[in-house]
């Protein structure tokens, strides 16, 4: 018998309220755990990835998210800045993490997928978007 | 009322939303996240725009009212309620949005002093009928009718 499927759990960056909700409801409809952070500072705040709070209680959190999902544009840092942070951290660089964006810019899709981005998704973000992350996700861990 | 009059009118009303062009296929995507544990979800997202919808609006007046305008303060707003009504499938909001932000691009005043009139006349009308809708469905509900589902009709 198949181990049960852990919740995966998920950390959404967005400043956008209205897309924050969004994005939680369509995460936790599809059995996801979600943590929401408002801007990047506070995201990498949790992840335990900012300097002066770097204590082992974040590290501990941190290694529990399985994915990051973050808006592309935002106030102070972008979600491209927060991809780049995310990706020179030892312990965080091989967590997935996903762009959203209301603009469909090749040249900043590229950038994102060359920083290594998983996916660069376009808002606003539907179940079958959604969908398409989790098989994506349970792909990786399984194989 | 009958709960089959509630229910005809709230999809008369619904149907009028889409086909009218105030509401896109998003809105129905919001919908369907709302289920038995969630029953008020579309409420709450909807007041939530209603709340961000009016400070943007309000920022937006100001801004456009100084003698210096800063253009790209006033994109930054547009942008955020282009991305607010995109996301909750407010059509006409959204497209009204976008050719606000052309005209910052132009830097043109005239134009965009136009385009906020015209973003509060489509928000104003969209929440109009969202609050009509929104009392459609409580009164169905108080009368122990469920909210019909619009794929049933399609």
């Amino acid at each position: 018998m198949d181990a049960a499927v852990e919740k995966i759990h998920v950390l959404a960056v967005d400043d956008n309220i209205i897309d924050r909700k969004i994005v939680e409801r369509l995460l936790k409809n599809s059995s996801c755990e979600v943590t929401t952070a408002e801007n990047a500072e506070r995201a990498l705040e949790y992840l335990g990835l900012i300097d002066k709070n770097q204590g082992s209680g974040n590290y501990n959190r941190a290694s529990k998210v399985n994915m990051i999902i973050t808006d592309y544009c935002m106030p102070g840092m972008t979600g491209y800045e927060l991809l780049k942070k995310i990706k020179e951290s030892s312990h965080m660089k091989d967590v997935p993490v996903v762009i959203m964006s209301s603009e469909n810019v090749p040249t900043r899709i590229n950038e994102c997928l060359e920083e290594g981005a998983e996916m660069f998704m376009i808002k606003p973000l539907k179940y079958s978007d959604v969908k398409k992350l989790r098989c994506h996700l349970l792909q990786q861990y399984s194989g | 009322m009958e709960v089959d009059q509630l229910q005809r009118s709230f999809l008369e009303h619904s149907n009028a939303l889409f086909h009218e062009g105030l509401l896109d296929d998003q809105f129905s995507q919001l919908q369907l996240l709302q289920d038995e544990s969630n029953p008020d979800f579309v409420v709450e997202v909807v007041s939530l725009f209603f709340e961000d919808s009016e400070r943007l609006l309000n920022d937006l007046t100001t801004a456009l009212d100084e003698q210096n305008v800063e253009f790209k303060k006033i994109d930054a707003h547009v942008h955020q309620l282009k991305g607010s009504s995109s996301s909750i499938g407010a059509q006409r909001v959204k497209d009204t949005c976008i050719a606000f932000r052309n005209f910052c691009d132009e830097q043109n005043t005239e134009a965009c002093l136009r385009c906020l009139q015209q973003v509060k006349q489509e928000y104003l009308l969209l929440k109009t009928k969202l609050e009509t809708l929104f009392r459609l469905e409580q009164q169905i509900v108080a009368a122990g009718g469920a909210t019909p589902m619009l794929d049933e009709f399609f």
